[in-house]
C-alpha cells in the first residue's frame, strides 16, 4: 500500500519542502517519479489530496507532459531518439527492426515485461545521429544491427555500462 | 584573484577535455581519469593541468580533447590513446598528428561570443569564469544607474535569441517602467525542438556567463528573484547550473546585499517536463506556476502582468549570455559584429547530411551557404544537396537558390523560415520533401496544447492528407487543402507554435511542388521513403 511504506515518508518530504504549495506541482510530480519510478492512479490520488486540487487538475498536468508515465516500464528500456537529425539519418529502420525481432511495439513493452520500447524527443546528441539509448547507454551513430547486439547483452543479464 | 592567476599560469600545458552531453556517452569520462592517470605517470602533473571542459564544438568527433597552448584539437579520443598524446605532445612537444582534428575551415568562419568560453574553462569552477573576465559586467554595472544599463543595451542593438528577436533594451525598459512588484526573470532554457542543443551545450560549458546575464538584467529592471526553467532532460545542465548558483551564492554574487551593496536577487531552478509548448513565453510563465503550459493571449503582455500577474522579464539564456559583454565592452562595439538590422552572433546546431556537424556560433549576415559548405564542409558521401531546415520543426526547408540569403531575423521570414532556437538540419537527395513536411507535421500534432481550434484539429487534418498523399492515394486537390489548412492555421493562432507550425509545409509546397505532384500523379517517390513502409506493414 501506498500510504505505509518508506517511499511515501520521502514522497511526504517533499511535500513538506515545498510547503504543500500548488505552484509546485511539477517540482512534486518529478520527484514522486522518482521515487516511486511512475506515476499511478492512487498516488496522483494522493498527490491531489495533498495540494488540495481537483483530481483532474493533477491528472490534466501529468497527461500534459510528455516526461511524466502512468505506466511501469520494462525491466530494461530502450529509448529511440526522434529528433530530426535522427529522422534524417534514419532512425525508423532501426525502429523497425527492434520491434521486428523482439516482438513488441513502440511505446510498448515485451509480453514478459522484459523489455520497453519507448521514444523521446531528442537527447540531444544529433551530431552522432541516429541514437538509441539501451538502459543508460547512448549508441550514437547507430545501426540496426549493433542496437540489437546491445539489446540482446543486456537481457543477456550482461550489465550494460554507464559511461 | 592573484593567487588564482598564478596557479593558472603555473602551468605549461592545459589538457580540455570535453565533458559535456555530446562527448560523454562516448567515453569522454573515461578519457578525462585516462589523463589524469597519463600525467602522473610520466609525471608531469606539475606542468600540465587536466580540465573537465564544456563543449569544444566539434560533436561529431568526440570525445573532443584541446591541448592549449597552440589549440591543438584531438578528435574521438580513446582512453587507449591518452598516454600517446601526454608522451608525444606534453613530455617531447610533438603533438600526435594523426589524431588531430584538420578541418579548419569549420573554425575560420565563426566568431566566438556567446561560446567564448565553452570548451576554455572548467564550469565547475567559479575561478576559471572570474579569471575570464566574469562577472566584471556586474562589477561595472553595480556603478551605473540602471537606466545607464538599459540605454547599453538599446545601444548594442541586441535582439531575442528565443527566435522572435524583439529588441532586448526595449523589452527592458517596459519592465523597468512598469508600477507593480515585484517583478521577476525568467530564463528560458526549455530547448524543446528535437533536434537543437545550443541552450544546452551553453549551460554545461559556461553556466555562469548565463547567471551573469540575470544579474545584470535584475539590476537594470529592478527584479528581486528570477527562475531557470529548464528541461529535466537535461540532467548534466541541471548539475552544472546547481553547482554555478551554489558557488555564487557562498561568493556573495546571489542574495542579499550582492557584493556588498543593497541589490539583492535570488534564483531558482524550475524544470519542464517535456512539452515543446512551454517555451512560449506565456506558457513557460504557466508551467513555472505548476499548470499545463497552455498560451494565453496578449495583452497583458508579460512584461506589466506575468508570473503570478507581477512584471516579469522573459529571457532566452543565449540572450542573457551576451549581456556580459555588452555591459563591459558597451554597445557600440556589440553592435560592430553582424549587421546593422541584427547585431551580434547566433549559435546553431547544425546536423543532418553536413560532414562537420556541431555547435557553432556565427556572426549575424553570414549566408547558409557559407554556414553549409564551409562550416558544416558540405554533404558527405559525394551525395547531393537537396534543401536545408532553419529554425527547427516549425522552421521552412529552403532550396539551393535560396542559400546566399543572409541569416538574419527578416531575411528568413521573407523566405518563409523562421530564426527559431537556431536549428540548421541539411537534407540532402535521399531524403524526401513530403516526408520531411509529413514528420514535422506529426511532431506539431502531438505537441499542439489544444487551445486553438485552428492549431488543434487543422494540423490534424494535414496529418490526415500526408498520410493519403504518402500511401497512394493522393488527389490534385489535396495540394489546395493543404494549402488552405495551412494559411487557416498559421492565421487563426495565438501563439508562435500554431502561427509557424505549417511552415514546413508552405515551404515544401512553395520550394518542392513538383514532388507532391509527383508522389500525388506517378506515385513515385525517388527518396524512396514513401509507399514503401505502407507495404511492409501490411505484410506484417
Amino acid at each position: 500500500m501506498i500510504k505505509d511504506d518508506k517511499r511515501r515518508a520521502m514522497l511526504e518530504k517533499v511535500l513538506k519542502e515545498h510547503d504543500y504549495q500548488e505552484s509546485a506541482l511539477l517540482e512534486i510530480l518529478h520527484r514522486a517519479q522518482e521515487i516511486y519510478g511512475y506515476l499511478d492512479k492512487e498516488l496522483l490520488m494522493d498527490i491531489s489530496g495533498s495540494l488540495n486540487l481537483p483530481p483532474s487538475h493533477v491528472y490534466g498536468v501529468v497527461t500534459f507532459y510528455s516526461f511524466f508515465k502512468l505506466k511501469k516500464s520494462g525491466e530494461h528500456v530502450v529509448t529511440g531518439c526522434l529528433g530530426t537529425a535522427c529522422y534524417v539519418n534514419e532512425v525508423e529502420q532501426i525502429l523497425e527492426a527492434i520491434e521486428q525481432e523482439f516482438d513488441l511495439k513502440r511505446g510498448g513493452s515485451t509480453a514478459d515485461g522484459k523489455l520497453s520500447l519507448l521514444l523521446t524527443r531528442c537527447i540531444g546528441a544529433c551530431a552522432m545521429a541516429p541514437n538509441i539509448v539501451v538502459d543508460y547507454e547512448v549508441i550514437g551513430k547507430a545501426t540496426k544491427e549493433l542496437v540489437i547486439q546491445k539489446i540482446k547483452q543486456a537481457l543477456g543479464g550482461v550489465k550494460a555500462e554507464t559511461s | 584573484m592573484a593567487q588564482e592567476l598564478e596557479f593558472q599560469n603555473a602551468y605549461k600545458y592545459r589538457i580540455n577535455v570535453c565533458c559535456s552531453s555530446g562527448c560523454v556517452p562516448f567515453g569522454a569520462l573515461k578519457v578525462l581519469k585516462a589523463f589524469e592517470d597519463a600525467v602522473k605517470e610520466f609525471g608531469v602533473e606539475k606542468e600540465c593541468k587536466v580540465a573537465r571542459t564544456g563543449c569544444i564544438g566539434t560533436c561529431s568527433v568526440g570525445p573532443a580533447v584541446l591541448v592549449e597552448p597552440g589549440d591543438y584539437l584531438y578528435q574521438s579520443v580513446t582512453p587507449e590513446r591518452v598516454r600517446e598524446i601526454v608522451r608525444d605532445h606534453i613530455v617531447l612537444g610533438l603533438p600526435v598528428k594523426d589524431m588531430l582534428y584538420e578541418r579548419n575551415a569549420y573554425f575560420k568562419k565563426q566568431h566566438r561570443l556567446v561560446l567564448r568560453n565553452a570548451g576554455k574553462i572548467d564550469p565547475s569552477r567559479i575561478q576559471d569564469y572570474i579569471n575570464m573576465g566574469g562577472y566584471g559586467g556586474l562589477l561595472k554595472c553595480l556603478t551605473d544607474t540602471p537606466q545607464a544599463v538599459i540605454n547599453e543595451l538599446i545601444a548594442s542593438g541586441l535582439r531575442g535569441r528565443g527566435g522572435a528577436g524583439f529588441p532586448t533594451g526595449q523589452k527592458w525598459s517596459l519592465v523597468a517602467r512598469a508600477q507593480n512588484s515585484p517583478k521577476y526573470i525568467v530564463a528560458n532554457l526549455d530547448e524543446g525542438d528535437p533536434g537543437v542543443f545550443a541552450n544546452r551545450t551553453l549551460a554545461e560549458a559556461d553556466p555562469h556567463a548565463i547567471i551573469e546575464g540575470m544579474l545584470i538584467a535584475a539590476y537594470a529592471i529592478g527584479a528581486e528573484k528570477g527562475y531557470i526553467y529548464i528541461r529535466s532532460e537535461y540532467p548534466l545542465a541541471i548539475q552544472t547550473l546547481q553547482k554555478a548558483i551554489a558557488q555564487a551564492k557562498a561568493m556573495t554574487l546571489l542574495g542579499e546585499s550582492i557584493l556588498e551593496t543593497p541589490f539583492k536577487f535570488d534564483l531558482e531552478l524550475r524544470f519542464g517536463a517535456g512539452a515543446f509548448v512551454a517555451g512560449e513565453e506565456t506558457a513557460i510563465l504557466a508551467s513555472v506556476e505548476g499548470k499545463r503550459a497552455m498560451p494565453r493571449p496578449r495583452p497583458p503582455y508579460p512584461a506589466n502582468s506575468g508570473l503570478w500577474q507581477k512584471p516579469t522579464l522573459i529571457q532566452n539564456v543565449e540572450t542573457l549570455a551576451n549581456i556580459p559583454l555588452i555591459i563591459q565592452n558597451g554597445g557600440a562595439w556589440f553592435a560592430k559584429t553582424g549587421t546593422p538590422k541584427c547585431t551580434g552572433t547566433k549559435c546553431f546546431s547544425l546536423t543532418g547530411k553536413v560532414n562537420n556537424p556541431g555547435l557553432i556560433e556565427v556572426p549575424m549576415g553570414i549566408t547558409l551557404r557559407e554556414v553549409v559548405f564551409d562550416v558544416g564542409g558540405g554533404v558527405p558521401d559525394g551525395k547531393k544537396f537537396k534543401a536545408v531546415l532553419v529554425g527547427g520543426p516549425s522552421g521552412g526547408c529552403l532550396p539551393d537558390t535560396l542559400l546566399d540569403i543572409p541569416i538574419d531575423y527578416d531575411s528568413l521570414v521573407k523566405v518563409g523560415a523562421i530564426m527559431g532556437s537556431g536549428g540548421i538540419v541539411v537534407l540532402d537527395e535521399d531524403s524526401c520533401m513530403v516526408d520531411t513536411a509529413r514528420f514535422f507535421t506529426e511532431f506539431c500534432v502531438d505537441e499542439s496544447c489544444g487551445k486553438c481550434t485552428p492549431c488543434r484539429a487543422g494540423l490534424a487534418r494535414l496529418k490526415d492528407v500526408f498520410g493519403k498523399i504518402t500511401n497512394g492515394a493522393g488527389e490534385m486537390s489535396d495540394i489546395t487543402t493543404l494549402e488552405k489548412s495551412s494559411s487557416f492555421i498559421r492565421d487563426g493562432s495565438l501563439c508562435g507554435l500554431g502561427q509557424t507550425a505549417p511552415n514546413p509545409v508552405i515551404t515544401t509546397l512553395r520550394y518542392f511542388k513538383d514532388e507532391y505532384i509527383q508522389h500525388i500523379v506517378e506515385k513515385r517517390c525517388d527518396a524512396g521513403k514513401c509507399f514503401k513502409s505502407r507495404g511492409e506493414e501490411e505484410i506484417e
